[in-house]
């Protein structure tokens, strides 16, 4: 077992051949436009699932007094617009977590980010209890990057870290945090609340509250600007700064972004387990770890694998609902067991 | 032309580095040779400015390194180092590309591409171009990584143990081709270099180093002999003349 094990902490290391098979097939343009082709088949479908029976010719009656009508637009689209751009922004915000720490099982959600995010929400509610939304969000917003920071911090100290015991220190730095938020949530009697923080549920997604989440998606856009800074940061410090490439500049804003987008999603959706890591790791495992290239599928990936997953939490007990966090969870977690051990094994 | 001008790096109480000054004209092959620990890599990643020294200057053309904006002195120097990441997943062609990146951000410009070419074709990496990093030999990955620094276009580049992990004829071949890229090229070229007997076959300048210290300066042929190599490296090495050249023969 443990001559496999990289003393490098980025991920990549021990590939097994068949992770490469992406050099040498498939267009990676082609296989995007086809993912694309197929969110937008699965969104249009997703708008007519639920418990009023919604059609499209209902939709186009376009009569707002109608209850059909109604439902549509205020529950229907906010829902599928808050999947597909949470979606979209976590797997990209792993993506580049992934990409900056240089390791493959470093996600928000495994660095403490998501966590810090929560017990930033619970501080806010304590203190600030009557404060708007805006404000409670941007407590959130400076906890998950100080979170993230420490995790980095953390992390740097480690001589020699291996790419398991990375992650596996940030679980448990998050743990802690998230054990703080629970202690003085069940303090000031804010479990509830924590709860919806923690897990992530679109079912009360309505028109009015979860609008901040195109924020989220005009930054996920932006990232694609700094995609190639981004791998260049990945790749190595002296190789950035060969490059002419401000590492430090890169690294730290690229975390920040990474925390305000989690603390965004946490505060209006929850926090999706796994989602981060596993969408990410499936793409670069087909298509590489070219962030210019990659980040589109990644996005549309991410929107999909939520979208997908929602429908199932909708349909699996109709007409109740299981919560999407849920669903990802189980999804999301199995896939993640088998990409440890892939790394872990390959090499012997 | 390099200047370095009394330049001291230590970490903690060690000093790696201490009071260098040294003068690296245009052109040719300067190897820097000198036992584990002397201070070699340390210097050349303060001229790379990938490495702050705690005193001291280094100019490239008149532009101090530390002050220079990144992007400015990424068109001027560059600086290749040993432990190069090859667990990203990113083709030949996609790392060599990065080369362009000072220039074009990343937006390739015809111009940009003509120049990615040329890299491919002069290391003779033409049929890996499409394959990933992590499925070339120890040689061709070696060879790409040069390929992105030939790429990057700079007058002046620094290597850094560059024959590591590199078989006999690999080693070999390298050698040559940094040679090759001076003189075509008319690149200046400085390089940090273990084995002495690649540095007193292709180098034009030797400089050695010991405990921080430049202890000796000057042509192959005035720096391996038996006494100067006994005052770098504390071992009697006995030098023999091999094809117009001093071999050092340091395995008995």
């Amino acid at each position: 077992m443990a001559a496999g094990v990289s003393t490098d902490i980025r991920g990549g290391m021990n590939r097994p051949p068949r992770a490469t098979r992406w050099a040498r097939t498939i267009d990676g343009r082609a296989l995007t436009v086809l993912a694309l082709a197929l969110l937008v088949i699965t969104s249009f479908g997703s708008l007519f699932i639920g418990v009023s029976d919604v059609t499209p010719l209902d939709v186009l009656r376009l009569d707002n007094s109608d209850h059909q009508t109604r439902v549509f637009i205020e529950s229907r689209v906010p829902r599928l617009m808050a999947i597909l751009l949470s979606g979209s922004a976590m797997s990209v915000s792993g993506l580049i977590m992934q990409t900056l720490v240089r390791n493959r099982f470093v996600a928000p959600s495994t660095a403490g980010t998501v966590s810090s995010a929560s017990l930033g929400l619970v501080v806010a509610s304590i203190w600030f209890g009557s404060a708007s939304i805006f404000l409670k969000m941007s407590i959130a917003v400076l906890f998950a990057m100080v979170g993230t920071l420490v995790f980095l911090a953390l992390v740097q100290r480690m001589k020699h870290a291996d790419i398991i015991v990375v992650p596996l220190i940030g679980i448990m730095f998050g743990g802690v945090v998230q054990a703080t938020a629970t202690f003085f949530a069940f303090k000031y009697d804010l479990l509830q609340s924590l709860n919806a923080w923690i897990n992530g549920d679109f079912s009360g997604t309505l028109r009015g509250r979860y609008e901040l989440l195109y924020l989220v998606g005009a930054l996920t856009a932006v990232t694609y600007l700094f995609a190639n800074r981004f791998t260049l940061v990945g790749m190595g410090r002296e190789f950035a700064i060969n490059l002419g490439v401000h590492f430090e500049r890169v690294l730290y804003g690229g975390l920040c972004l990474v925390s305000l987008v989690s603390a965004v999603v946490v505060v209006v959706v929850g926090s999706i387990p796994f989602l981060g890591l596993v969408v990410p790791n499936l793409v670069t495992m087909a298509m590489g770890d070219n962030l210019r290239r990659v980040l589109p599928a990644t996005a549309i990936s991410g929107a999909f694998f939520v979208l997908v997953c929602d429908i199932l939490s909708r349909t699996i007990r109709y007409p109740y609902e299981v919560p999407v966090g849920s669903i990802v969870g189980v999804g999301g977690g199995l896939v993640f067991i088998i990409l440890v051990l892939r790394s872990r094994s390959v090499g012997n | 032309m390099i200047e370095i001008d009394r330049v001291t790096k230590r970490y903690g109480t060690t000093t790696v580095v201490d009071d260098v000054s040294l003068t690296i004209p245009p052109g040719g092959v300067t190897a820097l040779v000198g036992a584990n620990g002397a201070g070699k890599s340390t210097l050349l990643s303060i001229i790379g400015r990938t490495l702050r020294p705690e005193a001291g200057t280094v100019r490239v053309d008149g532009l101090d390194v530390a002050k220079t904006p990144g992007a400015t002195l990424a068109r001027r120097l560059s600086i290749l180092r040993q432990e190069n990441q090859v667990a990203v997943r990113i083709t030949v062609r996609e790392l060599v590309e990065f080369g362009r990146f000072p220039y074009s951000g990343g937006r390739l410009t015809r111009e940009d591409l003509d120049h990615v070419d040329r890299a491919i074709e002069y290391l003779q990496l033409e049929q890996f171009a499409n394959r990933p990093l992590d499925r070339l030999s120890g040689g061709q990955r070696q060879r790409a990584f040069i390929a992105m620094v030939l790429c990057q276009d700079t007058d002046y580049m620094l290597l850094d143990e560059p024959l590591n992990n590199l078989d006999m004829r690999h080693a070999a071949q390298t050698m040559t081709l940094i040679r090759q890229m001076a003189k075509d090229l008319q690149k200046t070229i400085v390089v940090v270099i273990h084995d002495i007997n690649f540095a007193a076959f292709h180098a034009d300048r030797i400089v050695a180093m010991k405990d921080g210290r430049i202890v000796a300066d000057g042509s192959p042929q005035s720096i391996i002999t038996p006494g100067t190599l006994k005052d770098v490296f504390e071992i009697d090495v006995p030098v023999h003349e091999v094809a117009g050249r001093p071999l050092a023969v340091y395995f008995a």
